[in-house]
């Protein structure tokens, strides 16, 4: 079985959230970057489980510059068998898309897995488009997987339930919570990691359909405001005069 | 503009998701609605209340399918020269709605929380950082996608009668097919497009306690939800889970009671309107996150509130 999976960088989810240049960057001073957890938690090491019982590769592939590398390194620790980085700063997630679709081309995988969004932008967009790029079926937020031959069956969320699909390879997927566990890469991965082939790919062309003007933050919340727990009509009253949600 | 808004339909209805979205297309121009499956003239006429001024249905899809929603969205934008598509953010939206944007070749937004700002250019506000802050991203392309955020904006009942015509389009084979699916049962709305949101967590100390949740939520109308200790220890359903590896909501109204707080479950929920807090630590971390925080225990205060609720609705009706 050959697997890409892609891996985006990530700010650890206690960063400080804060932006510079007028408020049309994210502040990285101070900020911890680690493999976003979707990517890494359970599309990452789904993949490489299902490479440890019935044999294959497991290729990363990330757009972004040589600041990605620790984040890349990371994920070859865990166990990925090589890595690439399409050298780029993204600007969209259809660019991302675009180069991820093009190496994916050119290389055919069984199956391509993304996280099904990251924490940083939450766009939930990229492993769709690359389905749409590639021609092949998308199966979103995934929280099972197993492959038999060239069949897949995986369970996914819909709304207000769940679905149990199958489908033929190659396709591609979105993974979410329920997929595999996370995994704590051991001091022989690291290792390993430091001498696994990194391929550093030029980009295609690809316009941006997409750029951040600005970025603002949520008005400040004003005081909780305490309610005596032996007078919960206070509450429903504040709730449907003040709030007015009820 | 000419715009296009998908909206799913569910047991013969179209999800109020959708129609919110149907409210949004209408407040950027001409919105034309396409959805599928076996709709009533009354469900469809629905469409045209948010402010539709046409409706195009096909019946051929009877259930939502990726590969052939694609299809009927991207061929239907087509068709009609649209300017804009907008979809629902919700589990079918995050399946098809960046697949439309690629087919078309369109910039595509999502968790757009706001219209689109056309003052200078056309710039969308969304929800990024898990709910910590907004992105404003402009959409460069001749044609726009945007996957509006449930919940974002209320639906507007101001629009008239809509014509429903057919569609029989090709829409291709399904590449995936669906071997089983269980959905919640009864009608109380999924996690995503719920107002009103009641959740617990590991201070009910067991699943044998979620009888005063619920009570509460069937008192109010509301949906359960839980934080992710207990559905990881299998108290509650998985799909009840809310926070940044759950479903991320933002309901008018979200009473937690023995959730603690942690950063991870506030980005799933700090898009809620009005955060009720009840737990017995005051120092809860939670409770900064609140408007209206109750110091006390589940136990009493969750009954009590119920009660409340009860004898403000005998009055009020």
């Amino acid at each position: 079985m050959k697997l890409l999976v892609c891996i985006s960088k990530a700010p650890d989810t206690t960063a400080k959230i804060a932006f510079t240049d007028g408020d049309t960057k994210f502040d990285e001073n101070g900020v911890q970057f680690i493999v976003n957890p979707y990517d890494e938690w359970y599309a990452l090491v789904r993949a490489l489980e299902l490479t440890e019982t019935s044999g294959g590769t497991v290729t990363t592939i990330t757009v972004g510059t040589a600041a990605d590398d620790p984040t890349i390194r990371k994920a070859l620790a865990i166990g990925a068998t090589d890595a690439v980085r399409i050298d780029a700063d993204p600007k969209d997630s259809f660019y991302v898309a675009k180069q991820i679709a093009e190496y994916a081309k050119a290389n055919e995988y069984d199956i391509v897995l993304t996280g099904k969004e990251t924490i940083n932008y939450n766009g939930a967009q990229v492993g769709a488009m690359v389905a749409e790029l590639l021609g092949q079926p998308f199966v979103s937020l995934a929280t099972k997987l197993e492959v038999a031959g060239n069949v897949a069956t995986l369970e996914r969320d819909v709304s207000g339930g769940i679905e149990v699909v199958e489908v033929g390879t190659p396709f591609v997927l979105s993974a979410a919570k329920g997929m595999a566990e996370q995994r704590i890469p051991n001091m022989r991965g690291i290792m390993a990691a430091r001498t696994k082939p990194l391929n550093v790919v030029q980009p295609v062309d690809c316009d941006d359909l997409t750029s951040v003007v600005a970025y603002s933050k949520p008005d400040e919340k004003a005081a909780c405001k305490y309610i005596d727990p032996e007078n919960m009509d206070e509450l429903v009253n504040l709730l449907h005069t003040e709030a007015k949600v009820i | 503009m000419t715009v296009v808004v998908f909206v799913e339909s569910k047991n013969g209805n179209l999800v109020k998701a959708g129609l919110e979205a149907v409210s949004y297309g209408k407040r950027i121009g001409e919105t034309t609605v396409v959805t599928f499956g076996d709709l009533s003239s009354d469900a469809l006429a629905g469409a045209g209340t948010y402010g539709a001024s046409k409706v195009l249905v096909h019946r051929g899809i009877t259930e939502g399918n990726g590969d052939q929603l694609t299809q009927l969205v991207a061929k239907t934008a087509e068709s009609l020269g649209a300017d804009v598509v907008v979809l629902a953010q919700d589990q079918t939206g995050k399946s098809i709605g960046p697949r439309i944007a690629a087919k078309l070749g369109a910039g595509h937004v999502s968790s757009a929380v706001d219209v689109p700002d056309t003052s200078n250019g056309f710039v969308v506000k969304t929800n990024v950082f898990s709910g910590k802050a907004f992105a404003h991203v402009a959409v460069n392309s001749a044609i726009k996608v945007i996957s509006y955020t449930p919940n974002s904006l209320a639906a507007t009942k101001d629009g008239g009668n809509a014509p429903v015509e057919e569609l029989n389009l090709d829409l291709g084979d399904n590449r995936i097919t669906v071997k089983e699916r269980k959905l919640q049962e009864g009608d109380v709305a999924p996690l995503p497009e719920a107002e009103l949101v009641v959740s617990a967590g590991r201070g009910l100390k067991g699943p044998e306690n979620w009888g005063i949740v619920e009570d509460l939520a069937k008192t109010l109308g509301a949906t359960t939800a839980c934080s992710r200790p207990v559905a990881d220890i299998g108290w509650r359903p998985h799909h009840e889970h809310v926070g940044q590896t759950g479903i991320a909501i933002r309901p008018n109204l979200y009473i937690a009671s023995g959730i603690s707080g942690a950063i991870q479950h506030l980005a799933g929920v700090n898009g809620s309107k009005t955060i009720v807090v009840i737990n017995t630590d005051a120092e809860a971390p939670f409770f900064k996150a609140a408007d209206y925080g109750v110091i006390g225990d589940a136990f009493e205060v969750l009954p009590r509130l119920t009660e409340a609720i009860k004898k403000f609705k005998e009055s009020n009706n």
